[in-house]
């Protein structure tokens, strides 16, 4: 088994003027070559600080406190600017949420593709070729490559995005929701595209805070909450039994065809980062939390082969 | 609707300005007191006849409308006029005599306060600590109340007097001479490949140009900087950093987005700028249109002023009509 | 409203210099207008800015320089501030042709160069102290009436305006009662900005000679007069009124920086 990405018990805060925020906590995991982790939280949960802690991107005002990652074999949180920015786009690349804010409006589309191969030191004419592959091999229309963003759909933005992407072949590619802006048809797409993309090789590491299409679409699951790690297994495994109040809970949040049941919502808000819940992180919401769970942290703990689960209530099998 | 009719239509847009700046001018000479031929004679004990006989020679014992009309059909036809003081001089000669000393000053006083102001927002922009950045704010809601004279003659007489490296007024040294072409010095010079001659029109340039460019300068800085701010906090810049593209590359990509609103603004300077030229002009002897109006509203020469006014109004039309089109150039997201 | 440093040290600058306006008579050493030294004697204990080509103490004439600009600087402000802001509001309420044609007016001449315009004002109204004053007056005119309007008519489709309509209260009323309250901030603002200005356009058209008539002293026109002298070397004929001038409009501009910011973080929190 050749793992591509290596979390190790990672931390992360925010230093913000309203005061200090745990985003990521103690959060441990790895991707495998050719898969796609899923990564499901609601906004708040850290998945998305995850992402760009791994791209080394965080804002400002945001430190890795203590961890390890290990990307290829490299712990990347010991590189220096120049080594970071080569890995970035080269062996590990991102796709965000919004199409609309993240290509450049004020430069051609062709433009930008072949100035980010340049930076990667491919020579002018192979920028060339390898851009008018890549956007042919995503589906977007060669007239359209010399286009500015503006004049293409938020679809062909995505698009555009992916295969710059993958040009290089990565590793891992961070999908941080790629398909949340985007109408439920061309999400479709994408997620096929995204599809085609592991098929090459390239694990992916899909951030969603749809449980539904995480399900439909990963390999594994690893549902956050609260910046910690609720509950990890294979889509299959978490689909027939998910062990974790909070999995089940989201799991019975989402409508069904052909169920009586209607889709039930999870009672409480999030926790407040900047002074979590003692004990067990979810324990406010949770509707069998017990005096050991208000006090004592539970641990992620392996309850049947590759399933984890962080949770007091839940004995190994 | 193109790039051509744009301008087409936005040019035409520019003749009611004029009109009405003509309009305004007109009454304000002709309805408020004080009469240029007394003016001109510096003297009010005249004999009634000979007072008359000038106001007929001048045209001014015509009805205003007719006054109002008339000039403004020989304007059209390309006739400014004739100076109303010194009598048998075309105003159009002494506008082509003095337009390229305010042109050439006006060039130059923008790229100053271009380079200063965008420079320095561009460096406190991107600098990490907020030291900078509040002292480039400072400084970019307050150089416009620097008093071009003071900071003039402050120059003058650090560099001309005390220093003694720079001179302190004129556009050249005396027994320097040059065939005008364009009528710029500095480019007239380069030209005929006459270097003494461009460095001696370089060193009167530079202080009427650091002054006036210093004092509008300052809206420069504050516009770059929050545009800076703005752009490096989108996620435009996060996703280039995510693409492995170098931050010098980045930053430069960041400048061309703080520069669309920079462009638009350097149309309003305009107007500022040829407030500014007539202080500056004064202060530094610089014979240029400010200083020539200054000299005409004082004498009340009703043509002279009313055909610089018009020009005025003009080249702020222009000017405006030009940014939008360079802005239009910039962005590609702008549609006619 | 908290108090911005920047609006403590302006409204510091302007108390002083108005001060000295008031107590000049109990502050300048000797008379403004008559000699008391040598001609162009640099600084010394006797005359500590020195005296001009006349032998009269500058900085007696600094003091009493300040009644000038102040007085100019009071009358433009308020007058452009009050017609500005009646034109503004009575045009962005009716709307219509009277406003079409108002906005044109004022557009033109806001896109005119000011300076310009105010001198050949001044000089057609006549050279004297309140002429000056208004011709500054007009050339700001239009900086109100764009603002004020332009507030009304984001203002004036507000619920609270519209139940005072439909209340039947009379125009002036909800013009007094429900709009103008709303536009205080920013007149306040526009205010100290347009103050600064009006020092530098009054300095400008004394240094035409287009306020006082001499040996009145005033700072625009003793700078122009010491700008005769920079070959001779009396800088202290250019630095001190020099100084003066920008140190007012200082005062202002750091007044309106402070209020706008208090302002800004007012509405951000």
């Amino acid at each position: 088994m050749s793992e591509v990405l290596l979390v190790e018990d990672l931390y992360v805060k925010y230093y913000t003027r309203r005061g200090i925020i745990s985003a990521v906590s103690g959060v441990t995991f790895d991707v495998i070559k050719g898969e796609m982790l899923a990564v499901v939280g609601e906004s708040g949960s850290g998945k998305s600080t995850l992402g760009y802690a791994i791209m080394r991107l965080l804002p400002r005002s945001g430190a890795v406190e203590r961890g390890r990652i290990v990307l290829d074999g490299e712990d990347i949180l010991r590189l220096s600017e120049e080594e970071l920015r080569r890995i970035r786009g080269g062996k590990v690349s991102m796709v965000f949420q919004d199409p609309f804010t993240t290509l450049d409006p004020l430069r051609r589309v062709l433009d930008q593709f072949r100035e980010f191969l340049a930076e990667h030191g491919i020579d002018a004419e192979r920028g060339r070729i390898i851009a008018e592959e890549m956007l042919e091999a995503v589906g977007v229309p060669k007239n359209l490559a010399n286009a500015y963003p503006h004049q293409l759909s938020g679809g062909q933005k995505q698009r555009v995005a992916i295969a710059m992407a993958i040009a290089l072949n990565p590793l891992l590619v961070i999908a941080d929701e790629p398909t949340t802006a985007l109408d439920v048809v061309i999400q479709r797409q994408v997620m096929d595209l995204l599809d085609d993309v592991k098929k090459r090789g390239t694990s992916i590491m899909f951030i969603t805070h749809d449980i539904a299409l995480a399900i439909e679409r990963a390999d594994r699951v690893m549902i956050m909450y609260g910046g910690e790690v609720m509950e990890l297994a294979e889509k299959s495994m978490l689909a027939k039994r998910a062990l974790h109040p909070y999995t089940v809970g989201l799991l019975s949040s989402m409508p069904r065809i052909g169920s009586e049941k209607l889709p039930s919502s999870i009672p409480g808000y999030p926790p407040d980062l900047r002074s979590p819940p003692k004990g067990c992180i979810f324990h406010p919401r949770c509707p069998y939390a017990t005096e050991r769970c208000r006090t004592v942290k539970p641990i992620l703990s392996e309850v049947e082969k590759n399933h984890f689960v962080k949770c007091h209530l839940v004995k190994a099998l | 609707m193109g790039l051509a009719r744009y301008i087409a239509f936005r040019a035409l847009l520019i003749i009611p300005t004029i009109l009405l700046l003509y309009t305004l001018v007109f009454i304000v000479l002709r309805v408020l007191p004080g009469n240029p031929v007394l003016a001109a004679l510096g003297t009010k004990n005249i004999p009634e006849e000979q007072l008359k006989a000038l106001m007929r020679e001048l045209g001014l014992d015509k009805p205003l409308y007719q006054q109002y009309f008339e000039y403004l059909i020989n304007f059209l036809r390309g006739d400014m006029g004739y100076s109303m003081i010194i009598r048998g001089r075309p105003i159009a000669n002494d506008i082509a005599d003095k337009f390229p000393a305010t042109l050439e000053l006006a060039i130059w006083a923008m790229v100053m306060s271009f380079a200063l102001g965008v420079g320095f927002g561009y460096v406190a922009g991107k600098s990490r600590g907020t030291a900078l950045k509040h002292i480039a704010r400072l400084y970019g809601s307050i150089t416009y109340i620097i008093f071009i004279p003071a900071l003039g003659l402050f120059l003058q007489l650090l560099f001309g007097r005390w220093l003694g490296v720079l001179p302190t007024g004129g556009r050249l040294s005396p027994g320097i001479y040059i065939n005008s072409i364009t009528g710029l010095y500095t480019i007239d010079s380069l030209l005929q490949g006459d270097f003494n001659t461009f460095a001696d029109a370089i060193k009167h340039i530079i202080l009427p140009s650091l002054t006036l460019g210093l004092v509008l300068s300052g809206p420069f800085t504050r516009l770059t900087l929050s545009n800076m701010e703005r752009v490096l906090g989108s996620k435009i810049v996060v996703a280039y950093r995510a693409r492995g593209v170098r931050e010098e590359v980045i930053a430069r990509h960041v400048f061309k987005h703080a520069l669309i609103p920079i462009v638009t603004y350097l149309g309003l300077q305009f107007a500022l700028l040829l407030g500014g030229a007539v202080l500056t002009e004064t202060t530094f002897n610089w014979p240029g249109l400010g200083t020539y109006l200054v000299d005409k509203i004082m004498y009340r020469d009703y043509t002279a002023i009313q055909a610089v006014v018009i020009l005025f109004a003009f080249l702020v039309g222009v000017i405006s009509l030009m940014t939008d089109v360079a802005y239009a150039l910039i962005d590609p997201r702008v549609r006619y | 409203m908290t108090l911005n440093i920047y609006t403590v040290i302006g409204l510091a600058v302007i108390l002083v210099i108005v001060l000295m306006a008031l107590l000049a008579d109990f502050i300048a050493p000797y008379s403004p207008v008559e000699a008391s030294g040598m001609e162009l004697e640099s600084p010394n204990p006797l005359h500590i800015m020195g005296t001009d080509n006349l032998g009269r103490d500058v900085f007696s004439r600094v003091v009493y320089g300040a009644r000038t600009v102040i007085v100019v600087v009071l009358i433009a402000v308020i007058l452009s501030g009050v017609i500005g802001t009646v034109l503004g509001l009575v045009s962005g309420y009716i709307s219509g042709v009277l406003d079409k044609i108002l906005s044109f007016v004022m557009d033109s001449i806001y896109a005119f160069p000011s300076l310009i315009l105010a001198i050949a004002l001044s000089v057609a109204l006549g050279p004297n102290i309140f002429n000056a004053a208004v011709a500054i007056a007009i050339t700001y005119i239009p900086t109100y009436f764009r603002m004020v309007r332009g507030q009304v008519l984001s203002i004036k489709n507000e619920s609270f305006v519209e139940m005072a309509r439909a209340l039947g209260l009379p125009i002036t009323r909800i013009m007094a009662r429900y709009i103008l309250p709303q536009l205080t901030q920013t007149l306040v603002v526009v205010f100290s900005m347009n103050s600064a200005d009006a020092v530098l356009t009054e300095a400008a058209l004394s240094f035409f000679g287009l306020t006082v008539q001499p040996p009145t002293p005033d700072w625009g026109f003793d700078l122009y007069k010491g700008r005769g002298f920079i070959l001779s070397g009396a800088w202290w004929m250019l630095i001190f009124p020099g100084g003066m001038i920008t140190l007012l409009a200082l005062g202002f501009a750091l007044l309106s920086e402070g209020v706008s910011q208090s302002y800004v973080v007012k509405e951000g929190e």
